[in-house]
Formats: C-alpha cells, sequence, structure tokens
C-alpha cells in the first residue's frame, strides 16, 4: 500500500522546482477546489476580511471623527425601511455614527486583536510545546501541569482575571492607552495551551525518528535541530489550530468586549457595537445589534468552515 | 604519528535501561526498581580497514552497542576508544565534534532517517556545514554533486525530496550523507533490513566498493546471517547483551563452536533443502527469554542441549578456543566438539 | 497428495485503484492455481502486486482499490462477485489469512480464549464447551506450551512468536480449505521463523490445507513450497516447481533475483546485482515491464508484452521462449 501512495506522490518525469506549481498540483489544492462549502465559506471570509482591512477607503464616513457625526442622526433606521436615506445605508447607531463604516472598522479591530491574540499565542504555545517534547523529564512536567492548570479555568475567566489584574494594577491614563494590548495578552495567554500540547505531543514522536538521530550522530547543535529538523515536521497541525482558534479569539474579544472589558464605545470592535445596540434592541432599534452580529456570526463561522476543511485535509487517515 | 592498527576497541561495555514502575506506584505497592540490561559487559576490537559485523536476534544487545559507539547513548559502565582516544572522558559537545567528523553511522529505516522536508542537497551537505568544513557555496554544491555520484545517483537529484526516491535509493542518499566529512569510521545499523533483495545486492556491493576505494572501517549490525557471511571480515555473535562467539566469517561459518552459533546456523532457511518431502527439519525449541529477567550463569543455558550444572551457576567468559574466542563452558570443558 | 482439480483457480485478475492522475493497475491479469494440500509460494519484491492478490481473494481489498476484472473461484464456486454478507461468510470458513503485524491482528482487550472461541462458533456449530475444547487443541497444535493455562492469557502476555502462532490458530479455527499467509515469517529471530515455517508445512500434509504464502523471503518458499510465482511490476513472470525455480530459472528477473540472494558459503566477493528498480506503478514501461533492466532484451520486448509460455521446465512470460508455440496455461 505504501508502495501505492508513494506512486500518487510521485510527479511525472520531472518536477520543475517552483513552489506554487506544487501548491497548484498539489493534494491540497484539489481537495480545496472540490469541496462547495470550503471555497464559498473562504470566498465569504476573504471577503469580509478584505472589507475591513481596506475599511479606510471603503467606508462611507469615518465614525471616530466626532466632527462628521451629527445627533440628529441618531438612530437612523437602515436606507430600505421608513425613515432611512442611503447616506447611512445601514442606518445609525445611537450617537449618530454611520453603522455601515462602523462595522468595517469594528472588523478590522476584531481581526487585529484575534490574529494578534493568536499569533502571540502561537509563538508561546510552540515554543513551550517544543521545549517540553524535546527536553521531556523535569522541564515537560513543569510546563504541562502548569498547562493543565490553565485548562482548569475557562477561558473568558482567564481574559477576564488578567485584564481585572491590568486595570487594577495600571494607572488610569495609561490603562485607556493600552486597553487594547492588555486585550491581546489576555486572549493569547488563553490560548497558548492548545498549541503547546500538540507541538509537545508531535515533538515527542518526531524525537525518537532516525533523521533526528543522524543530526545528533552528525553533531549538530541542539538549537539548530529542534529549529531545522524538527519544526517544519511538528508545524502542520498548528496551522489548522491557529485557524480555528482564529474564530475563537475573534468570538472572545467579542464577548469581552460586550461583557464591558473589552474595547470601549469610542473604538467599538463588532462585540461593543452589539453590546451598545443591546440596550436599544427592544426598543426598535434593532439594526445597531443585528447588522454587526450578522457579520460577527459569518466571519466566524467561515473562518471555522476552512479551519474543518484544513483539519481533514491535512490528516493523513483520511487522504 | 603512525596509525594505529586497532581502531575502535570497547571494553566492558554495560548499559542499563531503568524500566521501573512509575514512582508513585513503587511506593504504594511496594515495588523494586528495575533494570534492564541491554549490554552486560562486551569486549571486542576493531581494527582499521576491516569490517567487524555483530549478529543475533532481537534484544541481544547489538543496536545498543552501535548506539553507544556513535555517542548516542551514554554507557552505564566501560570504556570505548576509538583510536587511542577515550570517549567516555568527552563530555561536552564541543569535544566529541571532532570525532564525529572521523565516525558516522547509517540507519536502518530509510523512510526514517532522512528529513522529509528537506531536500536533498541539504541533508547530504549538513555534515559540511555542521562542521564548519567548506563556507563556499559553490565548492558545497559541487561536493554533494560528487557524494551523490559515489554513491550512483544523479547530482540533479539533490534537488528532490526523499519521498521521490525509493528504499534503496534514500539508503544510498544516507550514505552519501554519513560520506560527506570524509569519515574513517562507518556504524551500520540494519542498513539492509528494509531493503528487498535485489536492491540488497546493490548496496552491499556499493558499500564493499566504497570501503576499498576510501578506506574504510565498518561496525555492522544485522540479524540476517546470510548478509553477514557476505560483508564480514570478523563476526561477533551476542545473546541477551553478551558476546557468546567472536570469529573470523569463514571459521564461524565453517566451525562454529557456541551451542547458539550453531542453532543459529542450523535455522536459517536453506535455498536448497535436502530432498524428499521438502526435507524435514526439526523445529528448535524456545525463544529468546526476557532480558528483563535473564537466566542464572550462561544466559542460554535453559536452551542448550549441553548445559550442566556449571553452566547454570557461573557464567562463562570469552576465552580463546582454537582460534576463535567463545563463552561456553562445555566447549571450553572438551565436552563440545567444534561442529 | 495432490488432486487434479484445483481448489482455487485465479483467472487473468486484474485490481485498479483510480487516482486524480488516472486509474493506476497494481495486478495486470494474474493467473495461477492452487491444488489441495499445495503450497504455492508468490514471491516478488515490494510493489510487485503480491499482498494485494492475497488482498483480492480474500475479498479484503481497501478502497479505493477494486477489482476490476477476472475471474476467482473456490472449490468451482466464483467468490469474486460475491457480496459482501456472502464473502464474509466465507472468509474465515473456507479461506483464512495470517497477515503481516501480529500485534494489531489481536484485540488487545479480550482473552485469546475468548477470540478463538468466538471465531470458532461463529463459523461452526460448536456449543461453548465444544468450542473450547477445540480451541485448545487449536493451540497445542500450534505448538504454545501451557496452553490450558495460556488460553485465559491476554494478548500482550504472549512474545511476538507465541502471538504470530496465535495468529494461526485463529486462522485455522474454522478448518479453512485455503489459508492465505502474508509474510507470517517476518519476525527478525531465525528459530522462531524456523518453527512457523515447520508448522505451515504440517498443515498442508496433514489437514490437506492450501496454502497461498506471500512473501519476499525465498529461502522462505524454498523450504516451504511446492510450486512457486514469480511476480513483478504487478503481473506474474515466472511459475514452476520451486527447485526448478531457484536453480535452473528461465526469466532473466528470476535468474538476476535467484543470484541477488546471498549465501551462507561459497565467494564473498562481490554479489550478483540487477541495476535500476522495479518501476513505479504510474510509470510501468510498454512492452515486457522488465525491459529497462534486462541484459538479454531486444526489440520485441520493447513494444509487446509477453504472455506466460512454456520455458524449459517452468512458463515464464519472456520472448526469449517465443520459439516454443505451446499456448500458456497457470
Amino acid at each position: 500500500m505504501a508502495e501505492i501512495a508513494a506512486a500518487n506522490a510521485a510527479s511525472p518525469a520531472r518536477p520543475p522546482p517552483g513552489r506554487w506549481w506544487r501548491i497548484a498540483d498539489s493534494d491540497l489544492w484539489w481537495s480545496f477546489t472540490h469541496s462547495p462549502v470550503t471555497v464559498a465559506a473562504a470566498a465569504i471570509a476573504a471577503a469580509i476580511i478584505g472589507a475591513a482591512l481596506l475599511a479606510s477607503f471603503i467606508a462611507p464616513h469615518d465614525p471616530y471623527d466626532l466632527a462628521s457625526v451629527s445627533l440628529l442622526d441618531a438612530t437612523d433606521p437602515p436606507a430600505w425601511l421608513d425613515g432611512g436615506n442611503w447616506t447611512y445605508p445601514l442606518g445609525t447607531d445611537n450617537q449618530g455614527r454611520d453603522m455601515l463604516s462602523a462595522i468595517l472598522y469594528g472588523t478590522r479591530l476584531s481581526l487585529v486583536v484575534g490574529c494578534a491574540a493568536v499569533t502571540l499565542a502561537l509563538l508561546l504555545g510552540v515554543g513551550l510545546g517544543l521545549l517540553a517534547g524535546w527536553r521531556g523529564g523535569f522541564v515537560d512536567a513543569l510546563i504541562m501541569r502548569v498547562a493543565d492548570v490553565q485548562l482548569s479555568f475557562p477561558a473568558i475567566l482567564v481574559a477576564l482575571l488578567i485584564d481585572g489584574i491590568a486595570r487594577s494594577v495600571l494607572p488610569r491614563q495609561v490603562q485607556t492607552q493600552i486597553t487594547l494590548y492588555v486585550l491581546i495578552a489576555a486572549i493569547a495567554l488563553s490560548y497558548w495551551v492548545h498549541f503547546a500540547r500538540t507541538v509537545r505531543g508531535s515533538t515527542m514522536v518526531e524525537r525518537d525518528k532516525e533523521y533526528i538521530q543522524a543530526a545528533r550522530v552528525i553533531g549538530v547543535h541542539p538549537v539548530r535541530m529542534v529549529i531545522g529538523h524538527l519544526l517544519p515536521n511538528v508545524i502542520g497541525p498548528v496551522l489548522v489550530i491557529a485557524t480555528i482558534n482564529l474564530a475563537t479569539a475573534i468570538l472572545t474579544e467579542a464577548t469581552l468586549s460586550f461583557l464591558g472589558v473589552g474595547l470601549p464605545p469610542t473604538e467599538p470592535s463588532l462585540g461593543t457595537l452589539i453590546r451598545v445596540g443591546n440596550d436599544f434592541l427592544l426598543s426598535g432599534d434593532w439594526w445597531i445589534s443585528i447588522f454587526p452580529g450578522i457579520v460577527l456570526a459569518l466571519l466566524i463561522l467561515s473562518i471555522n468552515l476552512v479551519g474543518d476543511w484544513l483539519r481533514d485535509a491535512f490528516n493523513p487517515k483520511l487522504r | 604519528m603512525p596509525e594505529r592498527d586497532v581502531l575502535l576497541e570497547v571494553n566492558d561495555l554495560e548499559r542499563h535501561f531503568d524500566v521501573s514502575p512509575p514512582a508513585l506506584e513503587r511506593l504504594l505497592r511496594g515495588k523494586p526498581r528495575l533494570a534492564l540490561k541491554a549490554l552486560d559487559g562486551v569486549t571486542f576490537s576493531i581494527k582499521r580497514g576491516e569490517t567487524f559485523s555483530l549478529v543475533g536476534e532481537s534484544g541481544c544487545g547489538k543496536t545498543t552497542v552501535a548506539r553507544c559507539v556513535v555517542g548516542l547513548y551514554r554507557p552505564t559502565s566501560g570504556h570505548i576508544v576509538f583510536d587511542g582516544i577515550d570517549l567516555g572522558r568527552l563530555t561536552r559537545r564541543k569535544a566529541m565534534a571532532p570525532i564525529r567528523r572521523r565516525m558516522q553511522m547509517i540507519f536502518q529505516d530509510p523512510y526514517a532517517s532522512l528529513n522529509p522536508r528537506w531536500r536533498v542537497r541539504k541533508i547530504v551537505a549538513e555534515p559540511l556545514v555542521t562542521h564548519g568544513l567548506m563556507a563556499d557555496k559553490a565548492e558545497l554544491r559541487a561536493r554533494v554533486a560528487e557524494l551523490l555520484e559515489q554513491v550512483r545517483l544523479a547530482p540533479a537529484d539533490g534537488d528532490k525530496f526523499p519521498h521521490e526516491f525509493s528504499g534503496g535509493q534514500r539508503q544510498r542518499i544516507s550514505i552519501a550523507r554519513a560520506l560527506a566529512a570524509d569519515p574513517e569510521f562507518l556504524v551500520c545499523d540494519e542498513p539492509t533490513s528494509a531493503l528487498d533483495v535485489s536492491v540488497q545486492a546493490q548496496i552491499l556491493n556499493l558499500m564493499k566498493d566504497l570501503q576499498r576505494r576510501l578506506r574504510l572501517t565498518y561496525l555492522f549490525i544485522s540479524h540476517n546471517l546470510s548478509v553477514i557471511y557476505q560483508i564480514s571480515d570478523r563476526i561477533g555473535v551476542m545473546y541477551l547483551g553478551r558476546l557468546v562467539e567472536v570469529a573470523t566469517a569463514d571459521r564461524l561459518f565453517a566451525a562454529p563452536r557456541h551451542p547458539y552459533t550453531r542453532l543459529l546456523l542450523e535455522t536459517i532457511p536453506r535455498l536448497d533443502p535436502p530432498d524428499g518431502a521438502l526435507g524435514e527439519r526439526e523445529p528448535v525449541a524456545g525463544e529468546v527469554p526476557n532480558p528483563i529477567a535473564p537466566p542464572s550463569g550462561c544466559a542460554f543455558h535453559p536452551r542448550c542441549p549441553s548445559a550442566n550444572e556449571r553452566c547454570r551457576q557461573e557464567r562463562p567468559s570469552l576465552l580463546a578456543v582454537g582460534g576463535t574466542f567463545v563463552a561456553c563452558h562445555a566447549v571450553q570443558e572438551g565436552r563440545l566438539p567444534p561442529a | 497428495m495432490r488432486n487434479s482439480e484445483p481448489l482455487l483457480k485465479v483467472e487473468n485478475l486484474r485490481v485498479e485503484v483510480p487516482t486524480k492522475r488516472g486509474t493506476l493497475v497494481a495486478v495486470d491479469d494474474v493467473s495461477f492455481s492452487i491444488a489441495p494440500g499445495e503450497v504455492l509460494g508468490v514471491v516478488g519484491e515490494s510493489g510487485a502486486g503480491k499482498s494485494l492478490t492475497g488482498a483480492a481473494i480474500i475479498g479484503l481489498l481497501e478502497p479505493p482499490l477494486r477489482i476490476a476484472g477476472g475471474r476467482i473461484a473456490l472449490a468451482g464456486r466464483r467468490i469474486d462477485t460475491l457480496p459482501y454478507e456472502a464473502m464474509r461468510r466465507i472468509r474465515g470458513k473456507e479461506i483464512g489469512a495470517i497477515f503481516q503485524d501480529p500485534l494489531t491482528s489481536l484485540n488487545p482487550l479480550f482473552t485469546i480464549g475468548h477470540q478463538l472461541v468466538e471465531t470458532v462458533r461463529t463459523h461452526l456449530d460448536l456449543g461453548p464447551s465444544e468450542a473450547r475444547a477445540r480451541a485448545l487443541s487449536l493451540l497445542k497444535e500450534v505448538g504454545i506450551a501451557g496452553a490450558d493455562d495460556r488460553i485465559a492469557h491476554y494478548p500482550h502476555q504472549f512474545s511476538g512468536g507465541m502471538r504470530q502462532r496465535v495468529i494461526i490458530a485463529l486462522a485455522l479455527a474454522a478448518n479453512p480449505r485455503l489459508i492465505i499467509a502474508d509474510e507470517p515469517t517476518t519476525a527478525p529471530d531465525v528459530s522462531i521463523q524456523a518453527q512457523i515455517i515447520a508448522l505451515l508445512k504440517r498443515l498442508g500434509r496433514d489437514h490437506g490445507t492450501a496454502i497461498m504464502l506471500v512473501t519476499h523471503d525465498m529461502r522462505v518458499i524454498a523450504e516451504t513450497a511446492h510450486r512457486v510465482a514469480v511476480m513483478y511490476a504487478g503481473r506474474i513472470v515466472e511459475i514452476g516447481p520451486v527447485r526448478t525455480i531457484v536453480e535452473q530459472p528461465s526469466h532473466p528477473y528470476t535468474i538476476g533475483l535467484m543470484a541477488s540472494i546471498p549465501r551462507t558459503a561459497g565467494r564473498r566477493d562481490r554479489l550478483q546485482q540487477i541495476d535500476g528498480t522495479m518501476p513505479r506503478l504510474n510509470a510501468i514501461p510498454q512492452g515486457c515491464p522488465f525491459n529497462p533492466r534486462c541484459i538479454e532484451a531486444f526489440d520485441r520486448c520493447r513494444r509487446e508484452r509477453p504472455d506466460l509460455m512454456a520455458a524449459k521446465a517452468t512458463e515464464a512470460a519472456c520472448w526469449l521462449y517465443a520459439d516454443a508455440k505451446q499456448p500458456a496455461h497457470a
């Protein structure tokens, strides 16, 4: 059976060395293009992310520019309803800010927090996982026990805790400036464990393989061995976890903002927008909550679906 | 300084593994610590330019010897002396570096011994890069091409990944990598066991050619007696962590002395079994015992037709008997004449 | 000892695997038969298709692999087209299988007694105590000492060689007429290997069980088999009595293969080798698949694919023997 797999893997004649050619020709791309759900999800995610990144260019208004906001236009409904107009396509919030623009900028903020948090969690988790897996023994036991303890707390709780500590320790002026960073750190510190565990497991498996022993016999420096040999071989699942964690991180940020300990209304993320709009839901001004909510849901769902496909595509048993 | 005749000396090598139950269990149930004696006092030497093989069944410790010699395991006790240098004294990685240049290893599994994410030229060049032997990129490329050609692959193969090659070709890449820094001594751990028989023939021929041309010394590990016969100058037979017989290849196969060696040679399936109803052979009783609880005295006595009381009590030492070294009371006492 | 009526008859078997780059043929037009009590060795190197042939016969091809042509008949009855349930009943009862890895073939959660009894009662109509008695006798037959005690042991309490024997006992449980053994002797311990070989030979002799012995180790086949089929790139390139194949092979590949087997006596300077490697499934040459590596290849070999034809004392798929104008029969 191994021969058949090898036969499948072999490229015909002389394979061009180009990286893009290899990606286009690979099984991964084939599986992607043959899964309509994934393609649709990726398209939606790309659209939302693209729009958010280009927020400064395509937003009709600047919701942070207090000069352009007028209280007279507060709580205007979306354009297609009575009382709305196309200057504010999705309506305005209670302060007169354009919903569409607020959503665009808010999504960008959510994405920034999410990506930064996941990147930080990844660096921390992969680093600690490699260390634990490579050294084994006491170092491994220590890191894993810390991880176990942390896992017994729900992520939101950990984030709240860190946020709370930051607020009580730091002076007020500094607080508002660094809210973003505290938020990113809080979320990152909740999610590093998943990375660490996976990488530790893979490291322990790869560590005993003969190509690592060969490197030892050659006399390669341990750091070089871990980074040059081990890392490329354990990084695969990390990509999948990162993608799925991105969705979770965005959701966590939204939750924290909704609870009031995340981003403030002056620089709202999607979660903050939902919170602000929550107060107006029952009075009939539904669009302040619902539109950000829809965008948030679509974003998370599409990222999750792409992450699911990635996980299945990388799973050698399913191939 | 004249070259030493003896390149490698192994003296009383012992290697124990701790296989005790976890600490908590030992505490609660009063279980003792358990040590697995993978190597229980192994002594041999290898001359420059020769091929010395270690043969034995699973659990005999031959792979452990290989790993101790090459520095992957630290011996529990005993000495490994390479070209007059006691390797036990070299504890720091930097101190081992010059030895590592001169001694390399080839592994059994061609699919696991090459990093699947690296291109072949990076794999082959690794010893050169690690020891800083060639700074110039063009020089490095040329050397890699030369090494690939030496193992009968094409220089263009350097751009490919390991999974594009067959098992035999991957072993060639391993050999090319092992030879990159111009070593004198190669430890080969079952290099052909995972290969088909015709590929095995190619690799063994290649290894013999290389040995002649590059003046290499081999420590060759295998469980396959016919391969051992083809490639070895001298052979050491191991059983449960001990050497039971050491002889030249011709003598070992023509006139085996130790009862275990005889058993091994008798049980090799033959390409030409005697005629008549496919040839009936007596299947031999017994299996290799559990190395955690080896038999007392001579480890082979439960399976040995010539065992007496002394064999059960006293462990035999490896002594010279008519041109070979045998660890057997029966042979030393003259109770067991040569085959 | 051998009847003239074959127990297993395989005709023009073809096994394919569809991939995204096209369909690959793993077993190509393979035909042979096995008589009751006969041991047929199937030898070849990795990728030759020998394991897949065995898997196809017993109906255990993993999708997307599938039988794409040919006919398999057991005791005259066609089995390759049987539905799943019918095949499941045949598997174990009429055809037993021994696979390479004894560790994964046994369920670690049940005692071997339980597994044996379960197998026996699935296929034979025996009550619990009769089944247990049969299980005990099976264990004794495969040479497990202290069977009365060991029947209650779990797989992890057995050594590798013992586990291999338990697997053989399981395969024998329902007294099958045919056993397909895929690399049963790959244990690195020669003493175990010798015992398994002796056991397989005894089965053929005492029970009239036919055995298809698939292995890459020619020595095992020389000790155990009556006839040998040599496979290369999914095809049988030579088939004949074992002594002839070993001592006077006809096909150039067989000649090269026999010559490259290391011996334990005689000259030690250089082994015969066949240059090159077996082609991958997606790169099988036109004409005779061995032609790029064959020192005797001529023009016809590169154009036309040879079928098995009479060649000296065996049948070989080689144009060198095209002059003998007898049709090929497996």
